[in-house]
């Protein structure tokens, strides 16, 4: 069987958070964004440059999701919330009992796996 | 610039219908619009057709011709996706087609099955509407990312979970003589804070339905009206469209809808009006802080101000500004492809004086407005009673 193939850009972030070496896209102009980019969304610059993530964030808004698309089924509830890492926000699945979540709460960044479709994403975790 | 009329406008039940099909749905949409505009098949120049998920539910791509078909028409026919926008854009290339000088009499509207399936994969199909990698993959659904703007506005801004069941009480009972209205039932504060949540701060009444149903509208140029004696009071007279970022991540702010802004102050300046001088708005509640974001994005309350416009009266329909007269998304229903369209024909039948809540509107103007996604693209459509 055929494996599934790479996603450039989105697996190569995956990859190197899994190793604890997560990063960013920077431009010229200091805007930042996560791959898979070949220009700036926020001012279309080509030149983009991979920095490293800063290592936690802070939980800006979440959500808990009791009614999920079949991807998701067999997973509720869980927690979806998106973190400010300073020059980047980052959605992700969080990893920590549903008392404990609140918004500015520290998180740092894991890779998890969803295993009923075996796509990996990106997971929080309290600091 | 010519103006631009609506010379005919129908739309069929919205509700779950599974067992009829896309093309049957917008037939009879379509053949009603042509009916009650009176212009014959060989006048029509082209077909502007919104629909979003139609490969999915029905296996059926290049919607376009089978729609002309349906309509009984021969013409140049296209589909528009924009998500959730999917007709409002389409209804915005059918007033740019006319007022080019390319068309005289275009059909406009769209079509949306989604009771067909399962919810869960319902659910499956509208996430795509949202970023697959950074969103979809992390577990976003559509009540997960507007749950994510609601509590994003409630940490900024304040507001309680009974301001937004106002929203949707409101546009429940605004919907009871709604003949088209998918729900025809009024609800109470009570109901929507006992309701499961879906995601929560997002419970069961904060969100629209899973709708079939389809809407057109004909819409003609002024000089055609005039020389064909065609009686069309109504003209679209502005139109105006934004875009944002695709994922909520990527956005300056996650509680504000940029997009809007941008679509209506451009359609604002096309029909020479402002906040003011608007009677009535058809805005896109698919859930109730949407209803919130629109309102504040079309320059009717500052930011962090709506959350309250239902509590308070202001938006129900003997407020000073009634929103959601047809019951909006979330109580008239919301076949996505075919939501903008039917807020037109709806907007079309309050001001003519046709729409069982027309007595509550007290002027000429009324202003539409149309999201996809958590509002990535918007389209905002200004409708003026010329005579």
């Amino acid at each position: 069987m055929r494996s599934k193939p790479r996603d450039d850009g989105y697996d190569d972030l995956l990859d190197a958070a899994e190793a604890g070496e997560a990063y960013y896209l920077a431009c010229e102009n200091g805007h930042g964004s996560l791959p898979p980019r070949r220009s700036c969304p926020h001012c279309g610059s080509p030149e983009l440059s991979e920095e490293p993530l800063p290592e936690s964030g802070t939980v800006e808004t979440y959500t808990t999701t009791q009614i999920a698309a079949p991807s998701f089924s067999a997973k509720t509830p869980y927690m979806t919330a998106v973190a400010d890492f300073g020059p980047v926000r980052v959605t992700g699945i969080v990893r920590a009992d549903p008392e404990e979540i609140s918004v500015g709460m520290r998180v740092g960044l894991a890779v998890g796996r969803n295993t009923m479709t075996g796509n990996r994403m990106l997971t929080f975790h309290p600091r | 610039m010519t103006t631009v009329r609506i010379a005919g406008a129908d739309l069929t039940r919205f509700g779950s219908t599974p067992e009829r099909t896309g093309r049957d749905l917008f037939a009879e949409a379509a053949l009603g619009a042509r009916e009650a505009a009176g212009i014959s098949r060989e006048e029509f120049d082209e077909l502007t057709y919104g629909n979003f998920m139609g490969e999915l539910a029905e296996r059926q791509g290049h919607q376009g011709p089978i729609m002309a078909e349906a309509a009984g028409l021969d013409c140049p026919a296209t589909r528009y996706e924009e998500a959730c926008a999917s007709a409002g854009v389409a209804v915005r290339a059918a007033v740019s087609a006319i007022r080019s000088g390319r068309a005289d009499v275009v059909l406009a509207g769209g079509m949306e099955r989604m009771t067909n399936q399962e919810t869960e994969d319902t659910t499956e199909f509208l996430a795509i509407a949202a970023d697959e990698l950074y969103e979809v993959r992390a577990g976003m659904t559509f009540p997960g990312a507007y749950a994510l703007m609601q509590r994003a506005y409630v940490q900024e801004f304040g507001g309680e979970r009974e301001d937004f069941a106002h929203v949707a009480v409101k546009n429940h009972d605004h919907a009871l003589p709604n003949e088209y209205a998918q729900y025809r039932s009024a609800i109470t504060v009570e109901d929507h804070l006992d309701a499961p949540m879906i995601s929560d701060p997002v419970g069961l009444y904060d969100s629209c339905p899973i709708t079939d149903g389809a809407a057109a509208l004909v819409l003609c140029s002024d000089e055609y009206a005039e020389e064909h004696a065609i009686d069309a009071p109504v003209a679209i007279t502005g139109t105006g469209q934004g875009g944002d970022k695709m994922a909520l991540q990527d956005r300056t702010h996650l509680n504000r809808t940029p997009a809007t802004d941008r679509a209506a102050a451009e359609a604002y300046a096309d029909a020479g009006i402002t906040p003011d001088d608007v009677a009535a708005v058809e805005v896109h509640d698919c859930f109730t802080v949407a209803e919130v974001l629109a309102l504040e994005s079309l320059g009717f309350y500052e930011p962090g101000e709506a959350v309250s416009a239902a509590r308070d009266g202001e938006t129900t329909k003997e407020g000073s500004l009634p929103v959601n007269l047809s019951g909006g998304l979330k109580a008239k229903g919301h076949p996505v492809g075919a939501t903008g369209a039917s807020q037109i024909v709806e907007m079309n039948r309050l001001l003519t004086g046709t729409h069982p809540n027309s007595e509550y509107v007290d002027g000429g103007v009324g202003v539409t407005h149309n999201a996809g996604g958590t509002v990535a693209s918007a389209v905002v459509h200004v409708l003026e009673v010329v005579a």
